[in-house]
């Protein structure tokens, strides 16, 4: 009887170990989940004002805007129907330049600023971040629908 | 002519992989020497075809062949002989190529050192691999032929991916094929067995010593990748929990889980449709790998294929695979029975506790890789998981992993009676305890708990390793191989632990602008901006730093971090200099260039981040001395003699 209990003892352990993991796991996972958002969606508002997420566009061509001082860089993404301007302090990644597609993230401040805690521009040139590529086409299309309904 | 030589080669290996994969097979069914017999010489057969064709290939590379489309697309006249040869493996196509041939050397292997098994074992097995060789020879031969022509051919190819030359990397991509690839031993094993209906203790014991190769490699594999993001990205970290990495790390943490459970099948006879299970799993997983690395659902430098009928194959050829094994496995696997009794506390259950610690590891890293995946394919939003979420997973789990790791081995298989463990353990628990909770004192004012419990954990691993170790030399017990591999790999688990938690908490990382002539200070050692220089090199040109590193005002060493810009595409590459050491790397890597001649720089310094691969390295070695074990060789003399004896008896 007492091996028996003992089993049944280790079975109830392992269980309590796999549930407790599980969950503070998908506390975790839950926490973690950072959401996609084209710029005409942060314009939009659609973006979460406490939390972080990616935001991803084109660089516009002229916006990049260096500190003499220090390491910060201002510069502005489009889906080529809206703008976000995007602050950041650091060593932009190679293939970081005007005109290519890019992922940042970070937080939105209250004045509109997305403020980056990194930015991420593909490790190969010849392909564009899959997110950025939906948002252009997206954007495109919103602008078309724009044009059509005579709104610009 | 040669390169459609090449194509030609390929098709005749897929016709023998057919074969292969038939023949023997229904043989085997029907009791059938001769039909059994074709699976030797099949094999054989299969390995010079694909052999030949990756030869040619090779071939294109080198002489500047670039009326191959694939040649042209990834080498050019000025790239180095090293980096046109492992330009072979730089894509798509030719990577392919590279695994069809690391299985037709695996099959060609388990042919030529399978004498000692039962005739229908080796032909059932070797069909297995046929099978597998099959999908990816037909995958190649339909949507990916590396021998595509172009006409006119350039005069000129485009180049490898600058990313891609560097040392490491050129042995980065044949470690991991031959990792991952080597799991489809383990896997045909299974299924031959699955079909054969017959699944003993002998069954694990011919897998296993394949499966710990395998294993072993996959580990040098997934290191050198770690170590080739550290020296090459530019960003000095050694992990990133890339859906990249992640899908070459499933099948890691599955296989580990495969190679403890296969020692309770191979030793007591238990577990041993898990085990069945887990080899359909790791197989499984290292597809899946190749599928989302390959197939473009992930961009990245990985990631070659945009033709969508690429990906819809693997995807079917996936299904196959996976659905086929678990469907044999759901028939047959009721009628496996796990002899073996043990008590609830033993060895058994110890291995049995490892195994649900790596699965669960292997399910939260499928989790956080393959999540955002379908939830982009259903069209929901486009998300990605943090960093956080795997870090938070790895914390957690590493607890029962360490604590286990110091135990199970010094329990007794069957069962065991805690008092005894008790007796043995408590001390060096409490020790290391101790001794891992005042180490943070060496290098801060403060106690962290988190680091000295992650040191606790690794000195108590190694601690009672070692106890054991000397235990069994002073009772002058014989110290087998696959004991000692054991002790090493578990070792470099400790070394592992030891470099993660030292580097994430004491690394000190700066960006900063500098001034040539202007230093700055971390951790001890100044760092002195000397100057920028162009420098050329084979096939690029490049911005060199000088970078002077002083320590009390004495010179240690000098960096030379530079920016390159490649012939061929104009974007330019960050190659790191780091002075290596055993308890710190110091680490620059340029920036961009700024206004009057600043650069922005970054400024790392790393302790005993080289500990990390080390103790991979540790584990690779434990494996390939515990498969040297006389146990393995010893069972082939004896039924070779066995055999000759009976040969003898024949002729006479």
């Amino acid at each position: 009887m007492r091996k028996r209990s003992q089993r049944k003892l280790l079975v109830v352990g392992v269980l309590i170990g796999v549930i407790i993991a599980t969950a503070l796991g998908l506390k975790a996972f839950n926490q973690n989940l950072l959401y996609f958002y084209s710029p005409s969606q942060v314009k939009a508002g659609e973006a979460p004002a406490h939390h972080s997420f990616r935001v991803g566009g084109m660089v516009v061509k002229g916006s990049v805007k260096r500190d003499t001082k220090d390491l910060g860089v201002r510069f502005v993404v489009t889906d080529n129907a809206a703008t976000v301007k995007i602050k950041y302090t650091g060593i932009l990644p190679d293939l970081f330049r005007e005109g290519q597609g890019i992922v940042a993230m970070g937080r939105i401040n209250p004045d509109g600023t997305f403020v980056a805690e990194q930015v991420l521009a593909k490790h190969d040139e010849k392909y564009m971040p899959p997110e950025v590529a939906a948002a252009l086409k997206a954007g495109k299309k919103l602008k078309a629908e724009q044009r059509k309904n005579g709104t610009i | 002519m040669i390169p459609e030589f090449g194509h030609f080669s390929l098709i005749l290996a897929f016709a023998v992989a057919v074969v292969l994969s038939i023949v023997p097979i229904i043989g085997a069914a029907k009791n059938d020497t001769v039909m059994m017999s074709m699976a030797r010489p099949a094999a054989l057969t299969q390995f010079l075809f694909v052999g030949l064709a990756y030869a040619i290939l090779t071939r294109a590379f080198i002489v500047h062949d670039f009326s191959v489309l694939y040649v042209a697309e990834n080498s050019n006249m000025v790239q180095p002989l090293l980096y046109r040869i492992s330009g072979v493996w730089g894509a798509h196509e030719g990577s392919l190529l590279l695994w069809t041939l690391i299985l037709s050397v695996w099959t060609v292997a388990v042919a030529a050192f399978s004498r000692h098994l039962p005739d229908v074992l080796v032909a059932r097995v070797l069909a297995v691999m046929g099978m597998v060789s099959v999908g990816f020879l037909t995958f190649m031969l339909f949507t990916s032929n590396p021998f595509e022509r172009i006409f006119p051919a350039p005069i000129d190819g485009n180049q490898l991916n600058p990313l891609l030359q560097d040392p490491g990397l050129a042995m980065h991509p044949p470690m991991l094929y031959i990792g991952y690839v080597g799991f489809s031993v383990a896997f045909a094993f299974a299924v031959a067995a699955l079909l054969g209906g017959k699944l003993d203790a002998t069954w694990a014991r011919w897998s296993r010593p394949w499966t710990t190769v395998a294993w072993a490699f996959l580990t040098i594999g997934i290191a050198l990748g770690s170590w080739w993001a550290y020296d090459e990205l530019g960003w000095g970290g050694w992990w990133f929990w890339d859906p990249v990495e992640n899908a070459s790390f499933m099948p890691w943490l599955a296989g580990t889980a495969l190679i403890h459970s296969l020692a309770s099948t191979e030793k007591r006879g238990v577990f041993k449709s898990w085990t069945v299970l887990l080899a359909i799993l790791a197989f499984s997983l290292s597809l899946v790998g190749t599928f989302i690395v390959r197939s473009g659902v992930l961009v990245s430098v990985h990631a070659f294929a945009t033709d969508p009928r690429r990906g819809v194959y693997i995807l079917a050829f996936l299904c196959v695979v996976i659905g086929g094994s678990l469907a044999l496995y759901a028939w047959r696997s009721a009628t496996v029975v796990s002899r073996g009794r043990f008590d609830w506390f033993s060895r058994e259950t110890a291995l049995l506790l490892n195994n649900i610690v790596f699965v669960t590891a292997a399910a939260a890293v499928f989790v956080g890789t393959m999540y955002p995946l379908l939830v982009d394919a259903l069209g929901i939003g486009k998300i990605s998981v943090g960093r956080p979420y795997f870090d938070v997973m790895f914390s957690l789990i590493s607890i029962p992993l360490l604590l286990l790791l110091g135990i199970g081995p010094m329990i007794r298989w069957k069962g065991d009676s805690w008092p005894r463990i008790a007796r043995i353990a408590t001390t060096i628990f409490i020790i290391s305890l101790v001794l891992g909770l005042l180490a943070p004192f060496v290098f801060e004012d403060g106690l962290n708990i988190k680091t000295g419990l992650g040191l606790a954990g690794a000195l108590w691993v190694a601690l009672t390793a070692l106890r054991d170790l000397v235990v069994r030399i002073k009772q002058h017990r014989h110290l087998s191989r696959s004991y000692l591999g054991m002790v090493l790999a578990h070792l470099g688990v400790s070394l592992f632990v030891i470099g993660i938690a030292i580097t994430t908490t004491y690394s000190v990382e700066k960006d900063l602008r500098m001034d040539p002539g202007t230093s700055y200070n971390i951790a001890g050692y100044e760092f002195r901006f000397d100057g920028i220089k162009k420098t050329p090199g084979p096939n690029y040109v490049a911005n060199q730093a000088t970078i002077t590193i002083l320590k009390n005002k004495e010179k240690i060493g000098v960096l030379h971090p530079q920016k390159r810009t490649y012939g061929g595409r104009g974007n330019p590459m960050t190659e790191a200099s780091i002075d290596i050491g055993l308890f710190r790397d110091l680490y620059a890597a340029l920036g961009e260039p700024l206004s009057n001649g600043a650069w922005s720089m970054r400024i790392y310094y790393k302790p005993m981040i080289r500990w990390i691969w080390a103790g991979c390295l540790f584990m690779a070695m434990g494996g390939f001395i515990a498969v040297s074990d006389r146990r393995y060789r010893q069972k082939v003399k004896q039924r070779i003699s066995f055999r000759r004896s009976r040969e003898v008896l024949v002729e006479s």
